[in-house]
């Protein structure tokens, strides 16, 4: 086990590489630069501008400091976009801010979605499952983009319940909406994954040996069924939380949360090249630990798997 | 022979003596109105995007401009309605020849750390913006301004000490300039010629801007700053007119999304919503009267004609130009489309811009039936359209709802009047400039601001040498008018001429003027609705108690 998680880790280093060449030469194959607009900068200060940034190198070498200054100093360098700003600091107070709602939306994406999917399952054809199926249904539906509005109209503007906006430092009223916002579709995605995966268990020979022994059923859940139901869950999850805690631009734009996500889209708009590289590492480093921790996890709820 | 201005002394006198907020019956009132002044005088506006920078040398967009007027003070500020005021000017003198400004700075200006504000700060405020090394993205307005060595101290073939700009004592800040510029002591209310201290900048380094760091001279400072979520400023109180200051503290919320700014402010939680949805002004005018309101805003809106080889080669004929522009109905885009107090544009000029008269021209006292019929007759001279030749026009834009649908109405318009056909290209903001710049459109939408409110600033783009002309027009006799202009005593009717020439022309196709609309509780008062380049100054509002 301890080898294959270095092994891992060991892959992760030219796979992030790889990704860094594949964005840069993608940032550079869009046309436009991040100091274009209506208004063209005269030659001079455009030459001052690019020089400052280092913008005037060749490809090559703007590739080779970037990864030199983040390998050796962990310096994602300034933003284009942001003067007064650096990576570091947009990532910093960013990221936080997403990790915080997206962390909340993982746990009431699970705990919501593997209760209503486990209920489903073992009430199947009842009133239980269809309310579940038909909730479900309803949540991955409606996209986050119509219900974000939806519930600040509902509890900001009508009830008065909720502020429509804002982070405030993650005070706890200023988190609701954003996680209801961001874990609904996950938790629909859930509930049905963790359904049709719990009803195949159920009837798989070693829950009716279990039952037919004379284990009462909540045991028999518990103990037996839910681990090796949780198997395509687990699965989905890797990805689904690095697309949580790496925030969703609809929920910061909608909430104006000051989260990572909006800068991300923001930076591809506007060409600031190191904002994009620096949250593509971001990204892309969460999505391969993740993707780490699923096969570890695996290794522990199914003892098939050796590694 | 110099001259001494006294800058509109009684003025300032007025509310100096007055002071801040009189306090009667137990309730605050306003100095000169003598309205109720509510018990907190705080309010929050939203804004669409986060602030490139707030660092006054550095800012280049109009919301990051609002917050260095407030954290930070001018030789002159402006008034409600945009004149220049004094602001750690005292007074000013210009020579003869109208190329050298001696301004004497108060005595009582403070930074919120407590040094005095020297001439040195404004010396040096001018010379980081035009450092090459530090490489502002604006340092191009000291060359506009005009400030003596600009170009070249901008180019780095200068040291900064070459710039035009001196301290011959602590209260004593000289400029000089290469042309006479009636209009240059306005240009001193922008951001770029502010003053910085020296060793909050060198003590700050990569935070100078930070709350606690920011060391500045205006009538608020930095408080907090979260980006992408707001930034609060408060009260400076060792400004030096700070008993005239009402409003304690203002909050800039950031909000991407323009109607959730407006149902954010429909709840009660922001006080004033800076961009309001397009085609909303009717139904909020009508829902909620004195809170909806619209304003003349800097900017114009036209279609760039590509005049190069690379255009459309039907384009090259003047009478089909003409013929495109006639057939556009602008009221149906101002008041169908946009809806919020737009004004059809005929000429590039604002009509808003001070002293500004448009010229009479045909196009624009014609009834929209006479266009019509005008622009088809012009398009079957040039041999295309209905009876002619097919002619088909693409029209390139960023990618924008209200542009969209703009261009849209204008192909319908094209195509009913002239019987010409449009191919509609839209890309995003970055490809869409390149595209521009490179003249590989035929018609593309554009929009231009004002930087000082006269009208070079737009009359300038017409000059060949212009490297904000993307439709690549020339003409000699504009190029002649727009030089003699820069030095002559009343350049009004040569400005005049130019839109007259490029009119008759069809040099680009004006569509509207700009309006800005807003949503703004009623108990915010003072809002300087009069001000052309909507420069606002939080010192100069307060809150009323209302009913």
């Amino acid at each position: 086990m301890f080898s294959f998680i270095v092994k891992r880790l060991a892959i992760a280093v030219p796979t992030l590489l790889i990704l860094v060449i594949f964005s840069f030469v993608l940032m550079f194959a869009a046309p436009g630069g991040p100091f274009d607009s209506e208004r063209p900068l005269p030659p001079e200060v455009m030459a001052n501008v690019l020089e400052r940034y280092g913008l005037d190198q060749p490809y090559w070498k703007q590739m080779f400091d970037y990864v030199k200054n983040v390998v050796l100093h962990f310096d994602f360098g300034p933003s284009f976009q942001y003067r007064d700003r650096t990576v570091n600091d947009v990532i910093a107070q960013g990221f936080p801010v997403t990790l915080t709602y997206g962390a909340w939306s993982a746990l009431v994406a699970v705990i919501v979605g593997v209760s209503l999917g486990v209920a489903a399952a073992i009430r199947q054809n009842t009133w239980l499952d269809y309310f579940a199926v038909g909730i479900t249904i309803g949540a991955q539906a409606l996209p986050n983009f119509v219900m974000a509005p939806i519930l600040v109209l509902i509890f900001t503007l009508w009830l008065g319940w909720l502020p429509g906006g804002g982070w405030n430092g993650g005070q706890w009223d200023h988190v609701i909406m954003p996680v209801i916002a961001l874990s609904t579709s996950y938790m629909a995605s859930i509930a049905r994954i963790t359904r049709s995966s719990m009803l195949e268990v159920m009837n798989s020979n070693f829950i009716r040996t279990a039952l037919a022994k004379g284990l009462p059923m909540r045991r028999v859940i518990w103990r037996h069924a839910l681990k090796p139901a949780m198997l395509p869950v687990i699965s989905y999850l890797g990805p689904a939380m690095v697309g949580m805690i790496t925030g969703s631009v609809v929920v910061d734009v909608a909430f104006s949360t000051g989260g990572i996500g909006q800068f991300f889209v923001n930076s591809a708009f506007n060409r600031d090249y190191a904002v994009i590289m620096g949250i593509t590492i971001l990204v892309g480093a969460l999505t391969i630990l993740f993707n780490l921790l699923v096969d570890i996890l695996y290794a522990w709820i199914d003892p098939k798997i050796r590694y | 022979m110099t001259f001494k201005t006294k800058l509109l002394a009684t003025t300032a006198a007025a509310l100096i003596a007055t002071g801040g907020a009189v306090w009667a019956d137990g309730h605050a009132t306003h100095p000169v109105t003598g309205e109720t002044l509510a018990s907190e005088q705080s309010f929050s506006y939203s804004i669409l995007d986060d602030f490139p920078s707030i660092d006054p040398q550095f800012v280049e967009d109009v919301e990051g401009s609002s917050v260095a007027r407030d954290l930070f003070e001018g030789l002159m500020v402006e008034s409600a309605s945009g004149e220049a005021l004094p602001g750690v000017a005292e007074s000013f003198e210009v020579s003869e020849d109208g190329l050298t400004y001696t301004f004497t700075l108060r005595e009582n200006a403070v930074w919120s750390n407590g040094d005095p504000v020297v001439a040195g700060d404004f010396v040096y405020g001018l010379q980081r913006a035009a450092d090459p090394a530090n490489a502002s993205p604006y340092s191009w307005y000291i060359e506009v301004m005009g400030v003596e060595n600009a170009g070249a101290v901008i180019a780095g073939e200068m040291p900064v000490e070459d710039l035009g700009v001196s301290a011959p004592d602590d209260r004593t800040v000289v400029y000089t300039i290469d042309a006479p510029r009636p209009y240059f002591p306005q240009m001193l209310t922008f951001p770029t010629t502010f003053p910085a201290n020296r060793a909050a900048v060198e003590a700050g380094g990569d935070n100078y801007t930070d709350p606690g760091n920011f060391v500045s001279n205006g009538a608020y400072v930095l408080s907090e700053y979260v980006p992408g979520e707001k930034l609060v400023r408060v009260r400076n109180e060792s400004y030096w007119n700070n008993d005239a200051t009402i409003i304690d503290e203002v909050t800039a919320l950031i909000i991407n999304d323009s109607n959730q700014a407006l149902t954010r402010y429909l709840a009660g939680e922001i006080d004033l919503v800076m961009d309001v949805p397009a085609g909303q002004f009717p139904r909020l005018s009508a829902e909620y009267p004195g809170e909806a309101l619209s304003f003349p805003s800097s900017c114009s809106y036209y279609y760039l004609i590509n005049h190069t080889d690379s255009g459309n080669p039907a384009l090259q004929d003047p009478n089909v130009r003409a013929a495109l522009s006639l057939a556009v109905d602008r009221g149906v885009i101002v008041d169908n489309i946009l809806a919020g107090g737009q004004k059809e544009a005929y000429t590039f000029t604002h009509w808003a811009v001070s002293g500004w008269q448009t010229p009479d021209i045909d196009i624009a006292s014609m009834s929209q039936e006479e266009r019509n019929a005008k622009a088809q007759e012009l398009m079957a001279a040039a041999g295309y359209g209905t009876d002619g030749e097919p002619l088909t026009v693409e029209i390139l834009y960023n990618t924008s709802d209200s542009h969209r649908s703009i261009a849209v109405a204008i192909g319908q318009m094209w195509k009913q009047t002239l019987g010409v056909e449009t191919e509609l290209a839209n890309q995003e903001w970055a490809t869409y400039l390149d595209t521009r710049g490179e003249q590989n459109y035929q018609v593309a939408r554009a929009g231009w601001c004002a930087d000082y409110n006269e009208p070079s600033t737009y009359l300038d783009l017409f000059t060949s040498g212009s490297s904000y002309n993307d439709g690549k027009f020339v003409n000699e006799e504009i190029d002649a008018l727009m030089a003699e202009a820069k030095t002559a005593e009343d350049a009004m009717p040569l400005y005049m001429e130019v839109e007259r020439i490029a009119s008759e022309e069809t040099a680009i196709i004006p569509i509207y003027h700009y309006a800005s609309v807003r949503m703004k509780d009623e108990n915010l008062a003072n809002w300087p609705t009069e001000n052309f380049l909507q420069n606002w100054y939080s010192k100069d509002l307060y809150i009323t108690a209302g009913e």
